[in-house]
């Protein structure tokens, strides 16, 4: 029995001589809380590219589930519950918002009848408050909603691991709160998630454990109250 | 037909000649595909384009070729410029690039040609210059000026292009802009004025490869087809972005496409530059100096 | 108790047919009484007309088969005269062995040209989309070359190819071709609509936008991608199947020929290529004016003038006509 749901060993990838990760370990245990913090430019979405299957690490293994993905395509990991959201939106510009909810839900959960996909899209919707967007382009969409419409689309797939990457730049002490909201209630039916953030309070209120890369190496991991106050972290943060 | 080594080298030696002048058509891809992300399938038809200059100076005002590069390039310049700016506007900015920009110029590649049939007619023209019909020999090789004058021009041009991208401040904007657009705004740089400098510098190499191509060749309208495979393909074995490896794509490609036609018969060199392209792509998308 | 409101005598909607149905049926019923039409009138009509109404259907075609993977899923084909032509020289090849009913013609046409839209996708789909339309390019132009050195089907000097006898139903072979034409097309434009709608759709129109977020939300792009390569060579193949017993005479120029990469390109970006009913305008639009302009004036300035129509529209109105449309019921600019 694995208590792992997501183990990245010995993850490196190189881009045109430039090491963008060296040799980084890394779990998700199941129903955990992790978050991932990092400066800019450090690393953190090459890492979820790789676990997520956009891209190939030179070297390293990913686990989900047990089971060995380090070369099964992206599509095939999002149907077995991995799920994640874009640092910078990448919504599909030619289709309404309820629209791209449904996208993950014919496809990654495998809803056949056009009733069930609308019924569920409007339900997540409501969940990440879309509601009223529904049947919007999203290039109508504010900042803020487009990160909304990115975690709407990633939880339609209905994971068991959510990658939130910068799910909360840009908003509001309250909506926030909304999220962290949110993000703990789906921990706490079940889903492992990982959290990518530079909203220091929201990290340290949410995260069971965090993991710190800093110029595509790991540099600490584990409680939050202690990680932060170790000096290699304190000086990756410094300026910032 | 029989093998000899005179033949066979011979060949090598047209090849490489042939691979100079093919650089010269290929150095406006290698900009703007591999370095500026435009997919200007019509590049071929501003070649054509100029060898109809070439033509027109020719037999309207005497031009000599070199007098018709000297006057038609910065007119190819400037319209390089316009054109880029009106796709910009229209199809960069809308973020249309994808299918509308291609079938833009594809649809442009086919105006062109279209309007140099009925503009010339489908008969082939040519230009007569007194110094291209003579030959020098090395040994037991021989090589016509038709083909060693565009070989070295094409040279030039190459070195020309190469010193101004890497020793101008303009010129390594552009290569910045190769690398990271938004990163160039950030310096304080124009990207989108750097661009539309390149596509003129691109434009202003294609007017001057179809000068050289109609000093080689009688041409008509439909030879603009042949080099869409041949410019991609150079493009592409070169490492998309990389003057060195245009040169080294154009003379491997030269080499290739002589051989072919020497020992297997001219009918299937329109099928050794894609087949090289497929090859690389198959085996090391990268090119030779890609990363 | 009055009628109005005793249930069984309410005056009942049309729920025969769920609005989602609606469309499809209209498209087969159409193609239907065209159908019909075609054989009941006959050599009443001139035989000019049949001979127009061949060649537009043939690019209704053409021009959806294109859609299909060129609107839908963002793939531009160079090479739509390769996989006509494919259909083209299956018929040839087939009618020189066996003798068979055009219609097993056409099915052979379909598989050759379909698992030439395969092998071209496989090879090329996981790069960038400019590789695989280079491919296309390619291979007309090896097939191309390929042909012309073929002596069995005539080479560069071409073949003729005689038409059967009928009797019966139709009154000429050219009535034949000309229903057969309204069956393909109406099948066409069939499959068009039923893909948009189904997840295959779906599936190409999130790809189109952004292929990386498609993945992630599920969707096996690169399958996706090869269903609609396959789908789309297949019916130019078949359209191109039933070409050498409509011209008598083929050589590879006129199969090969530019015009019908250029209109199948053209005519659904004209049209619009967001909907099944795009490239159908954007073929009985073009398809017309180039009846009227081949006859009246050349068939250069004919191909001149798709050019520039194409340049225009992807200029002022890249959403085509149904762009154009849409924006009119929504009441906003067409762009």
């Amino acid at each position: 029995m694995d208590v792992n749901i997501l183990a990245a060993k010995g993850i490196s990838k190189r881009f045109d001589g430039f090491a963008a990760l060296s040799d980084v370990d890394f779990v998700l245990h199941k129903r955990e809380r992790v978050g991932l913090i990092g400066p800019n430019g450090s690393g953190k979405s090459t890492l979820v590219n790789c676990l997520t299957g956009i891209i190939t690490p030179d070297d390293g293994t990913v686990a989900f589930n047990g089971n060995d993905v380090t070369a099964t395509p992206a599509w095939i990991r999002a149907k077995r519950g991995l799920a994640r959201t874009y640092q910078i939106p990448r919504p599909f510009t030619g289709m309404s918002v309820q629209q791209n909810i449904e996208v993950p839900l014919r496809f990654a959960v495998g809803h056949t009848s056009a009733r069930a996909v609308s019924d569920a899209a409007q339900a997540i919707l409501d969940q990440v408050g879309l509601a009223d967007k529904a049947g919007l382009s999203p290039r109508r969409l504010t900042q803020v909603e487009l990160r909304k419409l990115e975690l709407g689309r990633a939880l339609a797939a209905q994971p068991k691991v959510l990658i939130a990457d910068e799910v909360m730049a840009g908003l509001s002490d309250s909506e926030i709160d909304e999220i962290l909201a949110l993000l703990t209630r789906l921990n706490a039916e079940g889903i492992s998630i990982l959290l990518i953030e530079h909203i220091m309070r929201a990290v340290m209120m949410f995260s069971q454990r965090i993991i710190v890369i800093v110029a595509g190496q790991k540099i600490a991991d584990g409680l939050p109250d202690e990680v932060m106050k170790r000096d290699e972290v304190e000086r990756a943060y410094l300026g910032e | 037909m029989s093998f000899s080594w005179d033949l066979l080298v011979n060949a090598v030696v047209t090849g490489v000649v042939l691979g100079g002048f093919y650089a010269a058509t290929a150095i406006g891809v290698t900009i703007e595909f591999g370095m500026l992300d435009i997919v200007n399938i019509a590049h071929p038809a501003f070649i054509i384009g100029g060898a109809y200059l070439g033509y027109l100076g020719w037999s309207a005002f005497d031009f000599d070729p070199f007098v018709s590069m000297a006057v038609f390039a910065p007119l190819g310049w400037l319209f390089g410029r316009a054109f880029y700016r009106g796709y910009h506007v229209f199809f960069e900015r809308r973020g249309d690039e994808a299918l509308q920009g291609l079938a833009f110029f594809f649809g442009i590649l086919f105006v062109i040609e279209i309007g140099l049939v009925l503009t010339f007619g489908v008969d082939y023209r040519s230009i007569v210059a007194p110094y291209v019909s003579k030959t020098f020999g090395i040994g037991p090789i021989s090589i016509s000026w038709r083909l060693m004058l565009p070989f070295l021009v094409g040279l030039g041009m190459l070195a020309g292009i190469q010193l101004f991208l890497s020793r101008t401040f303009v010129g390594r904007t552009i290569l910045a802009v190769a690398q990271d657009a938004e990163a160039v705004r950030l310096i304080g740089a124009d990207p989108i004025r750097a661009k539309e400098i390149a596509f003129g510098i691109a434009t202003a190499s294609a007017i001057v490869a179809g000068i050289l191509l109609i000093i080689i060749q009688p041409v008509e309208p439909s030879i603009g087809r042949e080099y869409i495979g041949r410019v991609f393909a150079i493009c592409v074995v070169g490492g998309m972005a990389s003057i060195p490896g245009a040169l080294v794509a154009s003379l491997i490609l030269g080499v290739a496409e002589t051989l072919t036609t020497t020992f297997f018969g001219p009918s299937w060199s329109p099928a050794v530059s894609f087949g090289l392209l497929l090859v690389t792509l198959a085996l090391r998308p990268a090119g030779i100096f890609g990363r | 108790m009055s009628a109005q409101a005793d249930p069984a005598h309410r005056p009942r909607k049309s729920t025969l047919l769920p609005p989602r149905l609606r469309p499809g049926v209209a498209i087969a019923v159409t193609g239907v009484i065209f159908a019909a039409a075609a054989i009941l009138l006959g050599s009443r009509v001139s035989a000019y007309y049949y001979l127009a109404a061949y060649t537009i259907l043939q690019f209704v075609v053409l021009g959806t088969a294109w859609n299909i993977l060129g609107g839908y899923g963002g793939y531009v084909n160079f090479g739509t005269a390769g996989f006509f032509a494919a259909g083209c020289y299956t018929t040839i090849v087939l009618n020189k062995l066996f003798q068979l009913p055009l219609l097993i013609d056409m099915l052979a046409a379909a598989a050759i040209a379909g698992l030439m839209g395969l092998a071209t996708g496989y090879l090329t789909l996981r790069l960038r989309g400019i590789f695989f339309s280079i491919a296309t390019l390619a291979l007309a132009i090896v097939l191309q070359t390929v042909i012309v050195n073929w002596g069995f089907v005539g080479g560069a000097r071409g073949v003729y190819v005689v038409r059967p006898q009928i009797s019966g139903l139709f009154d000429s072979y050219a009535h034949l071709l000309v229903t057969l034409m309204i069956g393909l097309a109406t099948c066409a434009v069939l499959a068009a609509w039923a893909v948009e709608r189904s997840w295959i759709g779906i599936g190409l129109a999130a790809i189109r936008d952004d292929e990386t977020a498609a993945e992630t939300s599920g969707v096996p792009s690169l399958r996706l991608k090869l269903i609609a390569t396959t789908m789309s060579g297949a019916l130019m193949g078949m359209a191109g199947a039933p070409f050498p017993y409509y011209v008598s005479y083929v050589d590879p120029a006129t199969a090969f020929s530019l015009a019908i990469t250029v209109n199948s390109i053209a005519m659904p970006l004209i049209g619009g290529t967001a909907a099944w009913w795009g490239p159908l305008a954007g073929a009985i639009m073009l398809g017309s004016v180039q009846q009227v302009l081949t006859v009246t004036i050349s068939s250069a300035a004919n191909l001149f003038f798709v050019g520039m129509l194409l340049v225009l529209f992807l200029t002022a109105a890249p959403r085509g006509v149904v762009g154009i449309a849409r924006a009119w019921k929504r009441g906003r600019a067409w762009t």
